[in-house]
C-alpha cells in the first residue's frame, strides 16, 4: 500500500498534530505550550526508542545519552559560538549518530541482556565523562547568556520557534517510523527481533541492520536534546543523563504497544499527562514514582502488549487504523 | 608513597568484600532463572536503612541486627518473586528487566516519601586498627569479616544441604529438575529471596562505614552489575573475586588522578570486558 493510502500513518499524524497545535487554540498559552512541549518531547523520545526496541527487539537503557550528548554539543556551539539553532540542531543530530555508529559497531554485537547491560554502563560512563570534562563546564555545566535570544526577536519568541521546530521534528519522527516499519529494511528488522539466527540465515546482515537502526534511533534524541536545553537556558549532567529518563522512556513505549507507529505515541502523550496529574494531586505528589512503578508493574504482568495492543488484539477491525 | 599505596589498597580490598556479596547476589539470580534483578539496588538501600532503623530508633548493635536483617529480607524476597516475576519468568527477558525495575521505582517512591533523600549515617565507631603503615577502621575490617563468612555460608548451602543441591539442579536444568521432583517454584523463589538477602546484608555493611540516601542503593548497582560481568554472570566465587578487583581499583585510582574519574574508568573496563570476554574473568558455570 503507497504511505499516503494508508488510514493507519494518517491516524498518527493528526493525532500528533492535533497536540502540536493545541497551545495555539489553549485558553492560557504559554502554559500550554511548555506542557505540550514536555508531550511532544516524549512522543519524540518513545517513538525513536521504538525502533530500536520496539522492531529490532533490543531493550536500550542508553536511549537518553543521545539526548545529552547531542544538547551538550549544540548547547556548546549556541552558548561559545552563538551558532544559529539549525546549525547546533544538526551538530546534535551528527554527533548523535556518529556516537551510536561508533558505540553500535562495538556493543551491538552482543544479544539480549548482555546489549541492555552494556547500555546502562554507556550511561553511566557518559555522565561521568561529561561530569569531568572542563570545556563542557564539569559538574555545574553551562548557561546560555539571556543576549543569545535576541537574535530570534527575545525570549518569547525563541521559546515559539523552538516549540515550532519540535512540532515539525516530532511529525517527522512519527514518518520516519512509520516509513521503517513498512519498509524491507523494517522487516529485517522485526526478522532479528523475532529470531536473529533465523534472520542471518535468510540474508539479513543482522550487524549492520542493527547498526543503522542505532543510529535512526539515535539521531532524533540528539535534535531533540538541542531543542530543549536550548528553551531550558542551561544544561548540567545530571539533567542530560538520568537513567531514570531512560526508563521512563522504555515504559512509554510499552505502555502504550511496543513494534507499533501508534502506540509509543498513545504511551508516551498517556505517561505525561498521568504523571503531570499525579505531580499536582495532593494524594499521590509525594509517592508518584510507586504510583508509576505501580502502574509499569500491572502493564507488564497482565498487558504485555500495550494499550494499543490490546486494542488491536480484541477488536481485530481497529488493525487498519491503529498501525 | 608506598606505603599510602598499600593503605588504600587495603581499604580497597576491604571493601571489595563487601561489594562482592552485593554483585554474589545479582549473579546468584540470574545464573538461577536468567533474570537481571534491577530491584537490586532498592534492596540494597532497604538494608542500609534496616540497620538505620534498628541503630537509632532502638539502639541495637549493628552487627548483631544482621541476621534479623537477613531473614527479613529473604521472605521479602520470596514475597517480590511471587508478586512480581513468577508471572513473566517465561516471557522475554525485557518483561523480567522492567517487572524487578518496577518493584524499585514502588520502593524507592514510598522510601523517598517516608524518608525523603537527606543523607543519613550510622554512628557507630569501633576505633581503628594499626598494623604498620597501615591503619584502618574496625568496621571496614568487620564488614568484609562478615562478607566473608557470609560468603562461606553460602557456599556450604548450595553444596552440603538439600535445598542448595535443588538450587543448583535448576540452575542447570529447570525441566530436568522438575522431572526429578523438585518444586521449581519454590526454589525459584527461594533463590530470588537469597540474592535479595545478599543484597540487604551489604547494604547494611555498607551503612556503617559510609553515609547513605534511600536512592544511594543505584549506584551500588551498577557496581554489582560491573562486578558479576567481571567475574562471569552466573558464578558467585567469580562475583567475590570481581568485587575485590573493583574495590582495589577504589583504592588505588584515586592516588593517581581525581576521584571523579573512578567511575569512568569502572565503566570503560565494563564495556571492554563485556566485549572481549563476556562470559567474565572466570566464564560462567551455567
Amino acid at each position: 500500500m503507497k504511505p499516503w493510502r494508508d488510514p493507519g500513518l494518517w491516524l498518527s499524524l493528526l493525532v500528533t498534530a492535533a497536540i502540536g497545535l493545541w497551545p495555539a487554540v489553549a485558553a492560557n498559552k504559554p502554559y500550554a505550550r511548555e506542557m505540550m512541549f514536555t508531550v511532544l518531547m516524549s512522543v519524540g523520545l518513545a517513538s525513536s526508542l521504538n525502533i530500536m526496541q520496539g522492531y529490532t527487539g533490543y531493550v536500550n537503557f542508553g536511549h537518553i545519552i543521545f539526548f545529552g550528548l547531542g544538547g551538550y554539543v549544540g548547547f556548546y556551539l549556541l552558548s561559545v559560538y552563538h551558532a544559529p539553532l539549525y546549525v547546533a540542531a544538526l551538530a546534535g543530530a551528527l554527533t548523535a549518530a556518529l556516537v551510536a555508529f561508533l558505540l553500535g559497531k562495538a556493543i551491538l554485537r552482543l544479544r539480549g541482556a548482555y546489549f541492555a547491560l552494556a547500555t546502562i554502563g554507556i550511561n553511566e560512563a557518559a555522565r561521568s565523562f561529561v561530569k569531568n570534562f572542563d570545556p563542557f563546564g564539569g559538574p555545574t555545566g553551562m548557561t546560555l547568556k539571556f543576549h543569545v535570544y535576541q537574535a530570534y526577536g527575545g525570549a518569547n519568541q525563541a521559546l515559539w520557534i523552538t516549540y515550532i521546530a519540535l512540532v515539525v521534528l516530532t511529525l517527522l519522527i512519527i514518518l520516519v517510523s512509520y516509513l521503517v516499519k513498512t519498509s524491507k529494511f523494517g522487516l529485517g528488522l522485526m526478522a532479528i527481533r523475532e529470531n536473529e539466527d533465523a534472520a542471518e540465515v535468510m540474508g539479513i546482515v543482522a550487524p549492520d541492520a542493527k547498526t543503522w537502526a542505532y543510529v535512526l534511533s539515535a539521531v532524533f534524541p540528539g535534535i531533540i536534546g538541542v531543542l530543549f536545553f536550548f528553551k531550558n537556558g542551561n544544561i548540567e549532567p545530571g539533567d542530560a543523563f538520568r537513567l531514570q529518563q531512560s526508563i521512563e522512556v522504555i515504559v512509554m513505549v510499552m505502555l502504550g504497544g511496543q513494534g507499533l507507529v501508534f502506540g509509543p505515541l498513545v504511551g508516551a502523550a498517556v505517561y505525561q499527562r498521568l504523571r503531570g496529574y499525579l505531580l499536582v494531586s495532593p494524594l499521590f505528589k509525594n509517592i508518584q514514582l510507586a504510583v508509576a512503578g505501580l502502574l509499569l508493574l500491572i502493564i507488564i504482568l497482565f498487558v504485555p502488549a500495550g494499550l494499543i495492543g490490546w486494542l488491536r488484539g480484541r477488536f481485530p477491525r481497529l488493525r487498519r487504523w491503529l498501525v | 608513597m608506598i606505603d599510602f599505596l598499600i593503605a588504600s589498597l587495603t581499604d580497597g580490598l576491604l571493601l571489595g568484600f563487601v561489594y562482592g556479596i552485593a554483585a554474589m547476589g545479582l549473579s546468584l539470580i540470574w545464573g538461577v532463572m536468567r533474570v537481571i534483578n534491577l530491584s537490586h539496588g532498592a534492596t540494597i538501600a532497604l538494608g542500609m536503612f534496616g540497620i538505620y532503623l534498628a541503630f537509632t530508633g532502638l539502639g541495637m548493635n549493628p552487627y548483631l541486627t544482621l541476621p534479623l536483617l537477613a531473614a527479613a529480607s529473604l521472605l521479602l524476597g520470596i514475597l517480590v518473586y511471587f508478586v512480581a516475576v513468577h508471572r513473566v519468568i517465561d516471557a522475554p527477558y525485557l518483561s523480567t528487566l522492567l517487572a524487578t525495575f518496577a518493584v524499585n521505582m514502588i520502593v524507592i517512591g514510598i522510601g523517598t516519601a517516608i524518608f525523603t533523600t537527606s543523607p543519613r549515617n550510622v554512628d557507630f565507631s569501633l576505633g581503628s586498627l594499626s598494623l604498620g603503615p597501615i591503619t584502618v577502621t574496625w568496621a571496614r575490617v568487620l564488614a568484609a569479616l562478615a562478607a566473608a563468612v557470609v560468603t562461606g555460608l553460602l557456599y556450604l548451602f548450595l553444596y552440603r544441604t538439600r535445598l542448595g543441591k535443588s538450587i543448583r539442579a535448576v540452575s542447570n536444568n529447570k525441566a530436568a529438575a522438575e522431572l526429578m521432583g523438585i518444586a521449581t517454584s519454590w526454589v525459584l523463589a527461594f533463590s530470588f529471596g537469597l540474592g535479595t538477602m545478599l543484597a540487604a546484608i551489604s547494604g547494611g555493611l555498607i551503612a556503617t562505614f559510609f553515609p547513605f540516601t534511600i536512592l544511594a542503593g543505584g549506584g551500588y548497582q551498577v557496581k554489582g552489575f560491573v562486578i558479576c560481568v567481571l567475574g562471569g554472570l552466573g558464578n558467585p566465587l567469580g562475583a567475590l573475586i570481581g568485587g575485590l578487583i573493583l574495590g582495589a581499583m577504589e583504592g588505588i585510582i584515586p592516588a593517581f588522578m581525581e576521584t571523579s574519574w573512578v567511575p569512568v574508568l569502572e565503566f570503560i573496563l565494563f564495556v571492554i570486558i563485556l566485549l572481549v570476554r563476556p562470559t567474565g574473568l572466570l566464564g560462567s558455570k551455567t
